[in-house]
């Protein structure tokens, strides 16, 4: 019987009411009494010389209030960039200065050169158009292999070359994977590309700027995942105001999906101009400006290759991938083709010796960083892909191939440096297997075939690294950041709690979910706990939404944090009971003293602590809140299998999926429906990366996919209804939730699923192609086909 | 600059706009009604959708001088007056048809003018006329279960949320 309340049930998202009648508070939805609005006028090419920007004709037109151009920003930080990768040889990585505005020189299309503030959007982008810009055309480095090359012109001249870092993970062990790959019985190989994509939520980047002459406060409200460390970025590295006197707020966030963790340009812009114009300053993206400023996600190049012994176990992997960084780096890129990229590498398997190089480059593009699994996809993509071309290499089962080199002990260390604490990787497969319907595949492909179509299946599993992470560690491989999370609880005087999070809700439903943990643990209904989350005025330092960590890390903040709460109420109720302490406990909203009939009400407790007139004060202080930070020893590691059917139109190339079941361990889970839905997100997300969307520059730098004409958007005609199981759990054996994070299973994995399920489908009707990358379009597919 | 007068939801709305003003403007920033929402600048997203006297539109897409003397329904308008949920709204919640909720307002406001025309559609009628309502979150697997469910439809066959 499901559970109809508290951790386990499927309780309605208390959020939809407000979003579904109008009521959201989004960050464009805020106006500021007296606000201005700014017009960035962008580079509209992708590297240049910025000989001069002449902005007097501009200056005097109707409603400008003031234009901003780089040499207005020269004593102000660069944009910081929070991870720092060492490379092989023991270097730290080459760094180049971030600044608000282009100066000297423009490196990307999209880069802001100038800011103008008027009185309207409308005449702020009149008076854009009036400003005149002397640049020199430089030649532009936009493919990776290219920009590495000796000469190859520089984005940045103070850097040695675009080698951001050339990394090796585990160094150490790169001889005895290369002795490994001599003895092999056979090495599969294979070269593929991981597509740049752009994250896209719909709601585009929103900033406003405020300051208060009268008492010296900045507010940024800003559309962040992570309002504290925009906070702190930006404060302490581009404009040197002090956390007490600057507040962010992320109110209603309409999505992230990692895009809107990062500290942008345009949101220290609004928070210097507010001072500087002594009004509030308001910037709202357009979808075009969207596409060539939010940083972009994936563009890797990959070579990995597989060594296995007479019996087909696999005996040794090595990788070598370029990552592009784009002109700049932003928050977290260095970390993601890196820490969160090369420790995944294992996957699901035992492969007992792993070499990873990747090479991290600068390209005259926009900037790239984490992207809904941030590496851990294109881990899963280049693997995945590989065990199955290693199978039809070797004609063998892929999946017979999967099962024979699985993990099936844990914890188990792998060779690049992670432990995994749980998993149970027959189960999921077994489970996958049933849902998938095998059995059935061959006459679904001679129905398919009688209309003239081939049909596919492929399988693929995952593997990915959620809840980042312990701070000690992530400290030693390079963060400029601790990765804790926090929470405060309040008791009210009538026994109401406001949970206040460091983790932040945009789309996650974290009002219903966390609500639900907060009450089953102290046995109340859900709607007395109020769940507050994206304002740094009202919640504890904490580090924010990304990385499938919210419950991971955040609700384990939650849980510490409520266990302060209930054993400080249970010294009251054993005061208020007279009772021993050890007596006392709290069930169903009650205390009761063991072996009596004696209970006080949770609602008595708490009014208690607030009118303590029977009370120990002597003992404890008046008063029910407490806050707690939560620290994770390791991060958790859910997994899975997925598999994909597709048919193909061999006339067209047009690839449709028919079917899509995902089998997943996530460990415990809160909210079903939740969960369910995040998968479903996931996966449209990973199809439309492998079937339909790209980022494509042409080879002088310039955006060709900037708008939603050219960028293909998964749409509800482009999608099955999904197959998602839930019922593998093996629990996280070191957060008290025993969960291990959702949010980025999907987009993880499928796409290797339906690329092998498309090479599948073009091997029925003859045609073994061996790899074809993504996004799989008809024309590429059909290029296949008759080649 | 023009005057404006037309109704918004059953209640007369007017004011003073530029030649250039979008309807999602005026009914944004005119009226303050921000429910309705701006997620692309190429009328493809459809998070902007309203009713304009009847039917399905594209605010961004629509000058607000256009709209004079029309009837205009936003998503603001279709609880009814006590706050409870309409039938299409009350099957986005039980469905979990939404996340974030930004494209919510357009893709509730689509749904209504869908079942309006077709009362009983197919789920491949409903996924079709989504073509211009772009959802990030969900998958759209929940929002066209929302929809066939709206609709008086079982949707028990389809995979439990």
């Amino acid at each position: 019987m499901p559970k109809d309340h508290g951790i386990g049930a499927s309780s309605k998202r208390r959020e939809d009411v407000r979003f579904l009648t109008g009521e959201g508070n989004y960050t464009d939805d805020i106006n500021v009494n007296g606000q201005a609005y700014v017009y960035f006028l962008r580079s509209d090419i992708a590297h240049g010389t910025l000989n001069s920007v002449d902005t007097s004709a501009a200056d005097g037109m109707e409603g400008v209030v003031k234009i901003f151009t780089g040499a207005d920003f020269e004593a102000v930080g660069s944009v910081p960039c929070g991870w720092q990768v060492t490379d092989k040889h023991g270097e730290v990585m080459q760094e180049p200065r971030h600044p608000v505005l282009a100066h000297g020189k423009v490196r990307h299309v999209g880069e802001p050169i100038a800011a103008v503030v008027a009185e309207t959007l409308e005449q702020a982008r009149d008076a854009a158009e009036a400003i005149v810009l002397d640049i020199t055309h430089l030649p532009a480095v936009v493919d990776m292999k290219e920009a590495v090359k000796e000469g190859a012109p520089k984005v940045h001249d103070d850097l040695t070359s675009n080698l951001c870092y050339d990394w090796g993970f585990v160094e150490e062990n790169k001889a005895a994977v290369d002795a490994a790959f001599e003895e092999a019985h056979h090495v599969t190989t294979l070269e593929l590309v991981n597509n740049r994509l752009v994250a896209n939520p719909m709601e585009p980047r929103v900033a406003v700027g405020d300051f208060a002459r009268g008492t010296g406060d900045h507010t940024l409200y800003t559309t962040s995942q992570n309002p504290h460390v925009i906070r702190l970025l930006m404060g302490a590295f581009v404009l040197g105001i002090p956390e007490h006197k600057l507040r962010v707020v992320a109110p209603d966030v309409g999505g992230g999906f990692g895009t809107k963790i990062f500290h942008y340009q345009e949101e220290a812009f609004v928070t210097y101009a507010a001072k500087v114009c002594n009004r509030a300053v308001k910037w709202t993206s357009s979808r075009s400006e969207a596409f060539m400023s939010d940083a972009h996600g994936r563009d890797h190049v990959t070579k990995i290759q597989l060594a296995l012994d007479k019996d087909n176990n696999f005996t040794a992997l090595r990788t070598d991938t370029y990552a592009n960084m784009g002109a700049y780096l932003s928050t977290f890129a260095p970390s993601v083709p890196t820490w969160l990229h090369g420790t995944l590498m294992a996957g699901n398997y035992k492969t007992p010796l792993i070499y990873v190089n990747v090479k991290a480059v600068f390209t005259n593009t926009v900037p790239v960083d984490a992207y809904r699994g941030a590496g851990r996809p294109e881990a899963t993509y280049q693997l995945e892909r590989l065990v199955d071309k290693a199978a039809h290499e070797l004609k063998v089962d892929p999946i017979k191939l999967r099962r024979q080199n699985f993990i099936m002990e844990f914890p188990y260390a792998t060779p690049v440096a992670v432990e995994y604490d749980t998993g149970d990787y027959v189960a999921t497969m077994d489970k996958l297997e049933e849902m998938a319907d095998i059995a059935g595949f061959k006459k679904r492909r001679e129905d398919s075939e009688a209309k003239g179509k081939l049909r596919g299946f492929g399988v693929n599993c995952y593997i990915e690294a959620c809840g980042i992470a312990p701070s000690n560690l992530v400290g030693q491989l390079g963060a400029r950041a601790g990765l804790f999370e926090s929470c405060t609880v309040r008791v009210n005087a009538t026994g109401g709690l406001v949970v206040m999070t460091g983790s932040h809700s945009h789309g996650q439903g974290h009002e219903t979910s966390f609500a639900q943990v907060v009450a089953d643990m102290i046995g109340i209904p859900e709607d007395m706990v109020e769940i507050v989350h994206g304002d740094t005025a009202n919640t504890p330092m904490g580090m924010g939404t990304y990385g499938s960590r919210s419950l991971a890390v955040g609700g384990s903040a939650m849980v510490k944090a409520t266990e302060k709460i209930i054993a400080k109420a249970t010294k009251i109720a054993s005061h208020l009971l007279e009772a021993s302490e050890g007596d006392v406990e709290l069930k169903d909203g009650a205390f009761t003293v063991a072996g009596t009939d004696k209970s006080v009400a949770w609602g008595d407790v708490t009014l208690a602590a607030y009118v303590p007139h029977n009370y120990p004060l002597e003992e404890i202080e008046p008063g029910l809140e407490e806050t707690a930070f939560y620290d994770p020893s390791n991060f958790t590691y859910p997994s899975g299998a997925y598999a994909c059917e597709v048919e193909l139109d061999p006339e067209t190339g047009q690839v449709t999926v028919e079917r899509f079941s995902a089998a997943d361990d996530f460990g415990n889970i809160v909210n079903p429906m939740i969960v369910t839905g995040q998968v479903h997100g996931g996966l449209a997300q990973g199809i439309g990366q492998a079937l339909l969307e790209n980022c494509a520059y042409d080879s002088d730098g310039q955006l060709l996919s900037a708008s939603y004409m050219d960028y293909a958007m998964p749409r509800a005609s482009d999608l099955p209804f999904y197959d998602v199981d839930h019922s593998c759990q093996t629990p996280c054996t070191h957060n008290p939730l025993g969960v291990k994070g959702c949010g980025e299973a999907g987009a993880i994995g499928s796409p290797p699923a339906v690329v092998n399920a498309v090479l599948d489908a073009m091997r029925s009707g003859g045609k073994d192609v061996g790899h074809i990358d993504m996004p799989v379009s008809p024309h590429r597919v059909w290029e296949a086909m008759n080649s | 600059m023009t005057q404006l007068k037309m109704t918004v939801n059953g209640k007369a709305a007017s004011g003073e706009v530029e030649g250039r003003t979008l309807l999602v403007q005026f009914l944004r920033e005119n009226l303050g009604m921000t429910g309705t929402h701006v997620g692309c600048d190429t009328s493809q997203c459809g998070a902007c959708v309203v009713h304009v006297n009847g039917e399905a539109v594209k605010s961004c897409t629509m000058l607000a001088v256009e709209a004079n003397g029309a009837e205009v329904a936003t998503i603001e308008g279709q609880a009814a007056p006590d706050g409870t949920l309409n039938t299409i709204q009350q099957a986005f919640q039980d469905h979990h048809g939404l996340q974030c909720g930004f494209c919510t307002p357009g893709m509730v406001m689509s749904a209504a003018a869908l079942l309006k025309d077709n009362p009983k559609p197919t789920v491949d009628d409903v996924r079709h006329y989504l073509d211009g309502n772009i959802c990030r979150c969900t998958g759209y697997h929940n929002i066209v279960k929302a929809i066939m469910a709206a609709s008086g439809q079982d949707v028990s066959a389809i995979a439990a949320e």
